[in-house]
């Protein structure tokens, strides 16, 4: 039972990854905008402007470009960016790590802060505080991270001038990295003015990315810790002498965290796709931002193989959540 | 004692639901009034560039020339005048794009809640596709391959969101079709088509109308971010979010062509969101 509901899910895993490929391949081929005229200098030839065509594959029909760009796809190779002139797959994959950085630091934040205000709100429950927090987080929840991007951007650059508000790290700093996790590797390698400097720059575009999430966590969280807290056990362990905040964090956050796990699994996805206007927004050197660019320049291979990761990214981790998801719920598992 | 306590929260419950209508009323009022009376209202030209009024400051700070209150940008362009003007774009895509984002959506997440078999799965399947893309991305791709303007900017709000509408819709028609006024409906002789639309339909309205709302303050903020990224329409007609993207640029000498934008739009979003939890509250039968 359980393998079949795995398979069932990995085929339209699959099928949904192919579609999203034939909608790349469609949109991009159905753009007006010669990428090739782009290319190529004042007083180019015909002769000129064929080869550039057979050198990229244009010249040939578009059910044919779809078989062969896919096939290549499936071998790793991407094709060759056209304003950049290197590989597709090396200059994604370059760029990956920044955005997974910047994500996953979102998460932490989204996490951690809507964590706390759930434990406060659960905590002063029926009072002042609750209210509060309601009111806070439901403002958050509505205001989308462009426009939290916008507000720090305020606050730290103009107001309060003390985090950068572009690029991803000091460019003065001298960076000889294999890898471009700045944090994760300059944190093996004790380069700790990388990992600061990173870390300074990612902050605002992190927070704007987590406060929408940090908000729906604060909700959720507060919710279930509520109807957790009116249970037996919960009581059992009053009685026992424990003060309300350890029966909180010792009893009633374990057994209230289901739900939240299961929702920032999702929302995870969401966060990352915002972060193409964030990074754009703080100049951050990030998948996004290289995204935005290739689509002005009209960069056809570049934006196929960002898309497509971007989608692939969305699709394991919607994967992931479902399989855990029916992993570890009982109830689901014997279903 | 379970009366007083059950009646109690019910009560200002009510309190706050009106002043949760009113405010986001208020706003958009303003928002609304402002755009339709923009050339009566604006105090200068929103095109009008003097280069000698370049980045004055806001009437608060010194330095200020009477007459523009909230400053002037890098061109000398009068802030207010050009926010003015921009209340029209922001309305005309917001209710132009929301409603048909909330059509195409909505139709299809009946038909897939309702008829379920084949229609359901290829929905479903077209919505998990859609929902792979990052939608800011999708977004800049589908203005860049239809060419900037408009039309363009509707248009590819409509192509994105309409995930949003049909996935809600769906699971909720999907709950909806297996009540027993469904049922009696048929049995009554009613058509599917007919059941769906006078039986199932006015029971899924309010969240439509929630999600309608909602919709309107991201189609808002898409509009801005196109702006920003200049793809939205021509970079000269003021938008709020072309003003924006000149306020970051110019972060450093004239902050306040980011700021009053901003706040318009952050009042904006805030406003249709809270307006469509307060409808979703008032036209629920079940909350009533």
């Amino acid at each position: 039972m359980l393998l079949k509901t795995v398979l069932i899910r990995l085929i339209t895993t699959a099928v949904t990854l192919f579609g999203v490929a034939v909608v790349v391949f469609t949109l991009v081929r159905v753009a007006p905008g010669n990428p090739i005229a782009m290319m190529l200098p004042p007083g180019a030839t015909e002769a000129d402007i064929e080869n550039l065509k057979a050198l990229y594959g244009f010249d040939k029909s578009l059910p044919q470009q779809f078989v062969i760009w896919l096939g290549g796809v499936l071998q790793g190779d991407f094709g060759t960016s056209i304003t950049l002139r290197q590989p597709v797959d090396q200059l994604v994959l370059g760029r990956l790590p920044a955005t997974l950085e910047l994500s996953l630091m979102a998460l932490l934040i989204a996490v951690a802060l809507g964590g706390i205000a759930a434990v406060i709100g659960a905590r002063k429950r029926g009072s002042g505080t609750e209210v509060g927090v309601d009111l806070v987080s439901g403002a958050v929840l509505s205001i989308p991270d462009f426009l939290w991007g916008l507000v720090f951007v305020l606050i730290f650059g103009v107001l309060w001038p003390v985090l950068s508000i572009s690029g991803r790290v000091d460019p003065r700093l001298d960076i000889d990295f294999t890898t471009n996790f700045y944090v994760f590797e300059g944190l093996l390698r004790g380069r700790f003015d990388v990992v600061g400097s990173t870390l300074a720059h990612m902050l605002m575009p992190a927070m704007s990315l987590a406060l929408p999430l940090a908000a729906m966590i604060a909700q959720l969280l507060k919710q279930n810790l509520k109807e957790v807290l009116v249970q037996d056990y919960t009581t059992l362990a009053r009685v026992r002498g424990f003060g309300e905040t350890a029966v909180i964090l010792r009893e009633a956050l374990r057994n209230a965290a289901l739900p939240t796990l299961t929702l920032v699994g999702v929302q995870f996805t969401f966060l990352i796709g915002g972060t193409v206007i964030v990074e754009r927004l703080f100049a951050y050197e990030g998948l996004g931002n290289m995204a935005i660019d290739a689509v002005i320049n009209r960069d056809l291979p570049l934006i196929q193989g960002i898309v497509l990761l971007f989608a692939a990214l969305f699709i394991v981790i919607n994967l992931i959540v479902d399989l855990s998801y029916t992993l570890l719920n009982p109830r689901l598992r014997h279903g | 004692m379970a009366d007083t306590t059950l009646s109690a929260p019910r009560a200002r419950r009510s309190g706050k639901l009106n002043l949760r209508l009113w405010l986001p009323l208020l706003w958009l009022g303003i928002v609304a009034a402002a755009a339709i009376l923009a050339p009566l209202v604006a105090p200068h030209d929103p095109l009008e560039q003097d280069l000698m009024l370049e980045r004055l400051p806001p009437f608060f700070i010194a330095g200020t020339e009477p007459g523009y209150w909230l400053g002037t940008d890098s061109l000398g362009r009068d802030v207010l005048s050009r926010m003015i003007y921009g209340a029209r774009i922001a309305l005309f895509v917001s209710l132009i794009a929301a409603t048909v984002t909330c059509l195409f959506g909505s139709v299809l997440g009946l038909v897939a809640g309702y008829f379920g078999g084949w229609w359901d799965r290829v929905i479903s399947r077209l919505v998990d596709i859609w929902m792979a893309f990052p939608p800011v991305l999708f977004a800049v791709l589908l203005v860049a391959v239809m060419g900037t303007g408009l039309g363009s900017v509707i248009a590819a709000i409509a192509l994105i969101d309409w995930t949003r509408f049909a996935r809600v819709i769906r699971a909720e028609t999907m709950v909806q079709s297996r009540m027993d006024y469904v049922d009696s409906s048929r049995i009554g002789g009613a058509r599917r088509v007919a059941t769906l639309a006078s039986e199932i339909l006015p029971n899924v309205m309010p969240s439509i109308i929630a999600l309608l709302m909602l919709e309107m303050g991201i189609a808002v903020i898409v509009e801005a971010i196109l702006s920003f990224v200049n793809l939205s329409i021509s970079s000269d007609d003021p938008t709020w979010g072309s003003m924006i993207a000149e306020g970051r640029n110019a972060i450093h000498f004239a902050w306040w062509v980011l700021l009053f934008p901003l706040i318009a739009l952050f009042l904006t979003v805030l406003s249709f969101s809270t307006l469509g939890e307060g409808l979703k509250q008032r036209f629920d039968p079940v909350l009533q």
